[in-house]
């Protein structure tokens, strides 16, 4: 089983690089990879605007979902009244079952007028002062596809976690409430630390899935390679320009440099997969000179 | 661990535990020692079952009262019962008095958490914090009581207290599952010292562990009775004669005697006791 995936991934690279080599050859791979100008017309290839839109709104979807997965799953698990929960569950359920186009068209007709004509204003308002939440407030950006992509994840995040939190021993939390920990320091105590390298590995499912997803965020980024510093501008990812150009792409040259994105991507969540088992393993190796 | 003692004692004198233990002290010169804990008409259960019925015993301060019986006889119950864990699991529910010092901890207005923390407990598996260090493991409970600065010095007295100083004073910083499992139970032990309980209870703390280690665990209980008042569910009657003082019976939810632990083993008034101490049945 184990062979046969490695080999189909393997069978994948080998293409997309035969595909991509003559234009990397001819853009030069440096300057393909930190090039941030992206112009087929005038046939200039930079991949940095699709990398750093990918990262972007991967980056701000973890870090709106992360806590709101862990409160959710802490909640259906250690807190919330019992006859609350199977009907959150449910809720979260439901989120996973909606197909990502359809996140899209909320997007674009729910969430970019929302963030165009209140949110991004009070942003800029009061967190002005912060490069990031500076410039006009045009809605589609990297903020909405963040958004966007924050829901799409949360039910994998949370699902996870709920099954993380359902192994910790409950000796270990009685061992802190008998200490006299109230509900929330035992599991301030008690369950997160145990629980934590699980919910780094639901965190790192989420982003995995956050890099990869393409329709929602095409339809809510705004699809324009620039890199810009605000959230609120429009940026462009890699599986976005993928989708949207590999049609019309005519020239070998756009063809190969987009093959190189698709590498790229690919790249990206191969380091994230190994960091991850680096972090869950040093995270769960605890303090120094523990055993176990 | 003779060297623990003298320091400890000067940690924490006797006398300083509650004004209420000052009142017993009076008591004690003439009478016999002041009970400590009263446990007066308690009943538990979960949902619609009862098992436990109308339990009273007292708990002389400085004292170990032994809880035996058959499996299911509610002797576990009546130790969660006694720092309010039991009310924990849903459903569950206990009724009755539970005096402390003379104060009713069973009361509706008595938060269950600052209870807890005048009635520590050790379970039956050793649980300490898997991601905290020896030393963190025994500093948890100042940490939630806000005790704020350098913990060192409590750790090091709760470790003597706890028979483990010598064992881990080179590795206070390691984790607390480097220990072997007599070890981990007696740095549950330390941490539940911490916080300086009144009463200690103990849910058969030397059943998950060998010999020898269980061996340590009652040396130290002899110890520990110098300052703390403990009750202790055992399901080995011999480790229940050999430590404790007071020994309860308890048999389908009913307490069926208590007395002086001698007097149970060798003259018990109840036949029942008498059977299940003599080994007819369990």
């Amino acid at each position: 089983m184990g062979g046969s995936a490695i080999l189909v991934a393997g069978i994948v690279v080998l293409k997309l690089s035969q595909v991509a080599a003559p234009a990397l050859e001819k853009l030069g791979l440096v300057s393909y990879l930190l090039g941030s100008d992206w112009d087929p017309v005038s046939g200039s290839f930079g991949a940095l605007p699709f990398v750093y839109g990918t990262l972007v709104t991967s980056a701000v979807a973890i870090a709106l979902a992360l806590p709101v997965s862990v409160g959710l799953a802490l909640f259906l698990s250690e807190m919330g009244p019992k006859r609350l929960r199977p009907v959150v569950g449910f809720a979260i359920e439901t989120l996973a079952a909606i197909p990502s186009v359809v996140y899209g068209l909320w997007g674009l007709f729910v969430l970019v007028p929302l963030l165009r004509g209140t949110v991004e204003p009070l942003l800029g308002r009061f967190l002005g002062f912060l490069p990031l939440f500076r410039g006009p407030p045009l809605g589609l950006g990297f903020l909405a596809a963040g958004i966007i992509l924050a829901v799409m994840i949360l039910p994998t995040i949370a699902s996870v976690t709920i099954e993380v939190l359902k192994t910790v021993p409950p000796p270990l939390k009685e061992g802190a409430l008998a200490l006299g920990a109230t509900r929330w320091e035992a599991i301030r105590l008690a369950v997160l630390p145990y629980g934590r390298p699980g919910i780094i590995g639901a965190a790192l499912l989420g982003l995995a899935r956050a890099l990869g997803e393409t329709m929602a965020v095409t339809m809510v980024i705004g699809n324009s390679p620039e890199i810009h510093a605000s959230l609120f501008a429009p940026g462009y990812t890699l599986p976005a320009v993928i989708a949207n150009e590999f049609a019309e792409a005519t020239s070998e040259l756009h063809t190969g440099a987009l093959a190189g994105l698709a590498l790229v991507l690919f790249g990206i969540t191969l380091l994230l997969s190994a960091a991850a088992r680096i972090l869950v393993r040093a995270v769960a190796r605890g303090p120094a000179g523990a055993r176990a | 661990m003779e060297t623990a003692r003298p320091m400890s004692m000067l940690v924490r004198p006797p006398e300083a535990a509650a004004p209420a233990a000052v009142a017993g002290e009076a008591v004690r010169s003439t009478l016999a020692p002041a009970p400590k804990l009263v446990v007066e008409h308690l009943a538990a259960g979960f949902g619609r079952a009862t098992v436990l019925r109308d339990v009273d015993l007292a708990v002389p301060e400085r004292s170990i009262l032994a809880v035996i019986g058959p499996s299911g006889c509610g002797k576990s119950t009546f130790l969660r019962c006694l720092n309010r864990m039991h009310e924990l699991v849903p459903g569950a529910w206990a009724r009755g008095k539970l005096l402390l010092d003379g104060d009713d901890l069973n009361a509706g207005d008595v938060d269950p958490v600052l209870l807890r923390r005048r009635v520590g407990m050790v379970f039956q598996r050793p649980n300490p914090f898997p991601t905290m260090s020896i030393r963190d493991n025994v500093a948890a409970g100042l940490r939630l009581n806000g005790i704020a600065g350098n913990h060192g010095e409590i750790v090091e007295r709760c470790l003597r207290q706890a028979a483990l100083w010598d064992e881990v004073k080179d590795r206070l910083g390691a984790s607390a599952l480097s220990l072997s499992g007599g070890q981990q139970q007696r740095l549950c032990i330390a941490r539940a010292l911490a916080v300086e309980p009144e009463v200690l209870l103990m849910d058969e703390p030397a059943s998950a562990l060998d010999p020898i280690a269980t061996a340590k665990v009652e040396d130290l209980l002899h110890e520990l009775k110098a300052r703390y008042t403990i009750v202790i569910v055992t399901h080995n009657m011999q480790q229940a004669a050999r430590v404790s003082d007071q020994t309860a019976f308890f048999y389908m939810g009913d307490l069926i005697e208590v007395g002086p632990t001698d007097r149970i083993f060798t003259a018990p008034r109840k036949q029942r006791t008498e059977d299940y101490v003599t080994g007819k049945f369990g």
